[in-house]
């Protein structure tokens, strides 16, 4: 293993990354990294291990090989909500806000923290209730009671309250109608414009390639293709093959 | 055959206090199974040894509120280092692996309760003697003491549970500890402490009781028994449905008592577990999921 000066280490390095579930061997050596305040694209067909991926990042699952750094310090055991305390946001494929709990309750899972101030707190609800005034409205309703494209805001707006590094976003765009796919699009803006580092797992490649810097393309759990997303936009021959779009 | 009013009275009473006590213990089973899905047969060995630490302390100190705080400390520490040393390993295991587990702990605490304190009973004193009218009845006072206490310990639980920052993270655990943990939310440490609380509270439960009935090293196994029935049919994980359905089946066990003996009595409450079972599995007191 390198030692890389921490200055231009990649914020999330991921190196060789062999995942299994149970016996399914899904992730095959996955190598990739996304540098401070870059929005990468992950692009596949359904079930070539993006969302793996990112659940190895998040610590919610074990690789049996491999290495992921952050800042240059490997985090590659690490329990999930060391990672989230370390500046690593994640909004999962199906959102999985908490359906029993209200909007607020919600947030405050992501908001109380350990050295956060008063103030710090108001200026970031009120920040996260301007991006997605909706969610002020329904602040004292029970997550389960809000439609789809809600709930996929309230599950950004959840990861926005950890003030992470990087937010790693599996398919927010799913499901969703055209209105709010733009909504998440400005969001994704957004966040870069505030330097914070997004992973994009998405199958919506026009935005993907619109949104990111950089784009890989894995297939059958290995990165297969890498390139600036702008390479792409007119590359249709390296979409084509790899998600028979 | 008729009952006198006075009696069915008496009856309504005995159950309520009963049903509070009952109340208190399955309501720390439910919330430790609800949150990490364990199925504590050690529950029952809980109360008891809280009983046995407020006959010491109050020994002691002839003190009987301290010893109530004491047996609940101590036995919530207790809990907490049962479930670091023996339950946190096993998370995520298949379910039998924690019942298993806990029956072990449970046969471990009887026998040291056995050795330590021996097999003849001990008795709490009451911490006030005399009876109350109701109606033209007398009812001693401890027993609505008891009634209210656990009333006050429920209500806090919920209060603490509904409002309190940490109260947030338990429920959000109890919801998905997968995306808890994706939120920070430190997930051992939230399962060690609710294992505390509903430690203490099976304790407070032993201690309120212990005036009531003998303190020995067996008393455990009846109510944890009642316990699982209770939290069975007032749906696994709901604190609500717990608690009502202790009231219930006390109160059932309390009529019959009128009509057959106390020990025939208990037969209505695994009526009532089996109906259940048969025609509401999630609980009585659950609306049939959607």
């Amino acid at each position: 293993m390198s030692a890389t000066p921490a200055r231009t280490a990649p914020l999330v390095a991921v190196e060789g990354i062999h995942t299994y579930y149970g016996k399914s061997h899904i992730l095959h050596g996955v190598s990739l990294e996304v540098k401070t305040g870059e929005v990468v694209g992950l692009l596949g067909r359904n079930g070539v291990g993006k969302s793996t991926t990112l659940k190895t990042i998040m610590g919610l699952v074990h690789p049996t090989e491999g290495v992921i750094q952050l800042e240059g310090r490997p985090i590659t055991r690490l329990p999930a909500y060391r990672l989230a305390k370390l500046g690593i946001g994640y909004v999962p494929e199906d959102r999985r806000i908490f359906r029993l709990l209200t909007v607020m309750e919600n947030l405050r899972t992501g908001l109380d923290r350990h050295g956060v101030a008063e103030s710090r707190k108001r200026e970031l609800l009120d920040k996260v209730f301007q991006y997605f005034p909706v969610l002020a409205e329904r602040r004292n309703q029970a997550g389960g009671t809000l439609s789809g494209g809600e709930q996929q805001m309230l599950a950004i707006a959840r990861a926005m309250m950890l003030e992470p590094k990087i937010i790693l976003l599996d398919e927010p765009t799913e499901g969703l109608m055209p209105r709010m796919v733009s909504q998440i699009r400005e969001i994704v803006g957004a966040l870069h414009a505030e330097g914070v580092a997004i992973l994009l797992v998405e199958q919506n490649v026009p935005l993907t390639l619109e949104a990111s810097q950089r784009v890989y393309i894995m297939e059958k759990g290995v990165v297969r293709h890498h390139a600036p997303a702008s390479d792409l936009r007119h590359d249709d021959a390296v979409i084509h093959q790899y998600l028979g779009v | 055959m008729t009952i006198p009013v006075d009696q069915i009275l008496i009856q309504t009473l005995n159950g309520i206090v009963t049903g509070m006590i009952l109340a208190l213990v399955a309501s720390g089973l439910t919330l430790i199974f609800g949150i990490m899905d364990v199925v504590n047969f050690a529950h029952g060995e809980l109360f008891m040894l809280g009983a046995y630490v407020g006959t010491t302390t109050m020994v002691m100190s002839g003190n009987f509120w301290l010893s109530l705080v004491v047996a609940t400390m101590t036995i919530a520490l207790l809990g907490a280092a049962i479930q670091v040393t023996t339950l946190r390993p096993l998370l995520g295991r298949d379910p039998l692996t924690t019942i298993l587990a806990t029956f072990g702990i449970s046969l471990v605490l009887q026998n040291y309760a056995l050795w330590q304190y021996g097999p003849v009973p001990r008795k709490i004193l009451e911490p006030f003697t005399g009876h109350f009218n109701f109606f033209y009845l007398e009812y001693p006072w401890y027993r609505l003491v008891i009634a209210l206490l656990s009333a006050a310990i429920i209500t806090a639980l919920y209060l603490f549970l509904k409002f309190g920052t940490y109260g947030v993270w338990i429920r959000a655990t109890t919801q998905d500890r997968i995306m808890a943990a994706a939120m920070g939310i430190p997930v051992p440490a939230v399962h060690t402490i609710v294992f505390a609380i509903g430690s203490g509270m099976a304790a407070a439960s032993g201690v309120l009781f212990g005036p009531l009935i003998g303190v020995n090293h067996a008393m455990g196994l009846d109510w944890v028994l009642k316990a699982f029935i209770v939290v069975v049919v007032g749906g696994m994980g709901n604190l609500g449905g717990s608690i009502l359905a202790s009231i219930f089946v006390s109160l059932l066990e309390a009529y019959a008592s009128l009509v057959v003996s106390p020990a025939q009595a208990v037969i209505v409450s695994f009526v009532a577990l089996i109906l259940t079972l048969l025609f509401r599995p999630t609980g009585l007191f659950v609306p049939t999921p959607k």
